[in-house]
C-alpha cells in the first residue's frame, strides 16, 4: 500500500514536461492531481520510472470563455464546480464535475486528469464525448487538437502517444437556451457510477427537438455516444414517450460488464432510465426560443 | 532512493524534512513529524480518515505526495486546539457522541473543519453530502451529523 520507487521531477513548464516524456516516453506519467494515480501507485498498478509533477505549471490553471469553453487541464474540479465563468458557459459541466468523488477529492483533481485517466464510469468523458468536446495535446513534436470521438479508445486508454500532455480540454459553445442534465448512480454517494447518462437537448422555436445530445458512462469500456437515440430524437415533438424510445435507443445493442455491482441487463436497464430522466429534465431546462 | 528537502509550515510551525518522493504526505507528518492524529486508513483515498488541510483545503494525505506540500501550510488534528482548550468542533463531536472507537474521527473532524470555515449554512443534506467521503464503521454517522451541526451552530456559522 505504499508507492514503488521512482524518479521525481517537478516541472517548471509545459516545455520540460514535454521535453521529460519524450525523454521517458512509457517509463514515465503525469502526475496531475493525483486521484487516481497515487492509488495506483499505492496498488502498485502502476509502477513507473519517472512521475513528471505538473502541479508547478501554472500556465495550465487558466479558464476562458470565449467562443465555448477552454479548460486548461491543471484546472481543479473544485474550482471549476465552483466557477460561475463554467456555470454560465456550461452548466452540463458544471452539473457534472459535482458528481465526481468528494469534495477532498476535487480539491485536487484536475479536469485534464479526469480526461487522460479516460475511466469509462467518469463523468466528464461521457460529457465531453456528448458536447463534441476536443482535446489539447502538446508533445515536444508540437502541439494537436484530437476531438473526443477519437480520444476514447478503450479502458483506460486514449489516443495520447506516450510523449503527450494534456493541457487543456475544450467545450464548443453553448446554444442559448439548451437544457441539460447529467444523472447517474451509485451505491453509495461519491462512488464511481454504475452507469450515467449526459443530455443536452436543444429546442427550435415550435418546441421540438433540433439537437439531442446524449452520452452514456460505465457502459462499456469507453463512454458511449447513443447516436441512434440523438437521430431519432431529432424533429420529434417532446413527451414521456419520446424519452422513453429515445433511452431504450440509447442501449439497443450495447454489451456493458457484468461484476459484483449488476449485471450487463441491470446495467442497460439502469442506464436507459438515466437517460430518460436525463432527458426529461434536460427539456425542463430547455428554453423555446422565437 | 534520493531524499528531497522539503520546506513545510504544519499547524502553524515551519518544518524542514528530508524525504524520499514516493512518500505521502500522510506517511510523512505520523512518521517523520510524529503527528500521529492524522490517521491512515484504506490509503488510496477512499476512507476519509487521513483528511487533512493544506493552504485551507481538505484533501487526503494519502493522495498527496509529501513532496509536493512544498511551501504548504498544513493543518492536522493537533493544530485545532488552542493552550489547551479544545476547538469548537471537537467539543460538540464529545458532547454529541459522534465517536466510538475514534479511528475515524480526525478525517470527520478536518473535512468539518474545512466546510465550516467557508462560513456557509448547510442544511442536514448538504452536512451528510459533505461527510459522504469519510467512513465510519461504529456510529451509524447520525451523531456525526448531530455534532457537526451542534458545532455548526455554536460558531454561528453562516448566520
Amino acid at each position: 500500500m505504499k508507492p514503488p520507487p521512482f524518479e521525481y521531477h517537478a516541472v517548471a513548464s509545459v516545455e520540460e514536461a514535454v521535453a521529460l516524456l519524450a525523454e521517458h516516453g512509457e517509463d514515465a506519467k503525469v502526475l496531475a492531481g493525483g486521484q487516481s494515480l497515487v492509488p495506483l501507485l499505492a496498488l502498485r498498478l502502476a509502477r513507473p520510472a519517472h512521475l513528471v509533477d505538473i502541479n508547478t505549471v501554472s500556465d495550465l490553471a487558466s479558464l476562458s470563455n470565449g467562443d465555448g469553453l477552454t479548460v486548461g487541464s491543471l484546472v481543479r474540479q473544485r474550482v471549476a464546480e465552483r466557477s460561475q465563468a463554467v456555470r454560465s458557459a456550461n452548466p452540463l459541466v458544471a452539473q457534472a464535475i459535482a458528481l465526481i468523488g468528494h469534495t477532498a477529492i476535487r480539491n485536487r483533481g484536475t479536469i485534464g486528469g479526469s480526461i487522460a485517466h479516460a475511466d469509462p464510469a467518469a463523468e466528464l468523458p461521457a460529457v465531453l464525448l456528448a458536447l463534441d468536446g476536443e482535446v489539447v495535446a502538446r508533445s515536444a513534436r508540437g502541439e494537436r487538437t484530437v476531438p473526443a470521438a477519437d480520444f476514447f479508445r478503450g479502458f483506460l486508454t486514449t489516443a495520447l502517444t506516450p510523449d503527450e500532455l494534456v493541457t487543456g480540454v475544450r467545450f464548443p459553445a453553448w446554444g442559448p437556451g439548451t437544457g441539460w442534465s447529467f444523472q447517474e448512480f451509485s451505491r453509495r454517494s461519491g462512488d464511481f457510477a454504475i452507469a450515467g447518462a449526459a443530455a443536452a437537448l436543444r429546442l427550435d422555436r415550435n418546441g421540438v427537438v433540433a439537437d439531442a445530445r446524449i452520452a452514456l458512462s460505465g457502459m462499456g469500456a469507453t463512454p458511449v455516444r447513443a447516436t441512434k437515440a440523438e437521430a431519432a430524437l431529432a424533429g420529434q415533438q417532446p413527451s414521456e414517450e419520446v424519452w422513453a424510445a429515445a433511452s431504450q435507443d440509447a442501449v439497443a445493442g450495447l454489451d456493458p460488464p457484468s461484476d459484483v455491482h449488476g449485471t450487463a441487463a441491470y446495467r442497460r436497464h439502469l442506464a436507459a432510465a438515466l437517460t430518460r430522466r436525463a432527458l426529461r429534465e434536460a427539456h425542463a431546462r430547455s428554453e423555446v426560443r422565437s | 532512493m534520493t531524499r528531497r528537502p522539503l520546506q513545510l509550515t504544519v499547524n502553524g510551525r515551519p518544518q524542514e524534512v528530508f524525504v524520499e518522493p514516493r512518500r505521502t504526505l500522510a506517511d510523512v507528518l505520523r512518521e517523520d513529524l510524529e503527528l500521529t492524529g492524522t490517521h491512515v486508513g484504506c490509503e488510496h483515498g477512499v476512507c476519509g480518515a487521513c483528511t487533512v488541510l493544506v493552504d485551507g483545503l481538505a484533501v487526503r494525505s494519502c493522495l498527496m505526495l509529501a513532496v509536493q506540500a512544498q511551501g504548504s501550510s498544513v493543518m492536522t488534528i493537533e493544530g485545532l486546539e488552542r493552550d489547551g482548550e479544545m476547538h469548537p468542533l471537537q467539543e460538540a463531536f464529545r458532547d454529541s457522541h459522534s465517536f466510538q472507537c475514534g479511528f475515524c474521527t480526525p478525517g470527520f473532524v478536518m473535512t468539518a473543519l474545512a466546510m465550516l470555515e467557508e462560513g456557509q449554512a448547510l442544511s442536514e443534506d448538504e452536512w451528510r453530502e459533505e461527510l459522504s467521503g469519510n467512513i465510519c464503521r461504529c456510529t451509524g454517522y447520525q451523531s456525526i451529523v448531530e455534532g457537526v451541526q451542534l458545532a455548526a451552530e455554536r460558531m454561528g456559522v453562516g448566520q
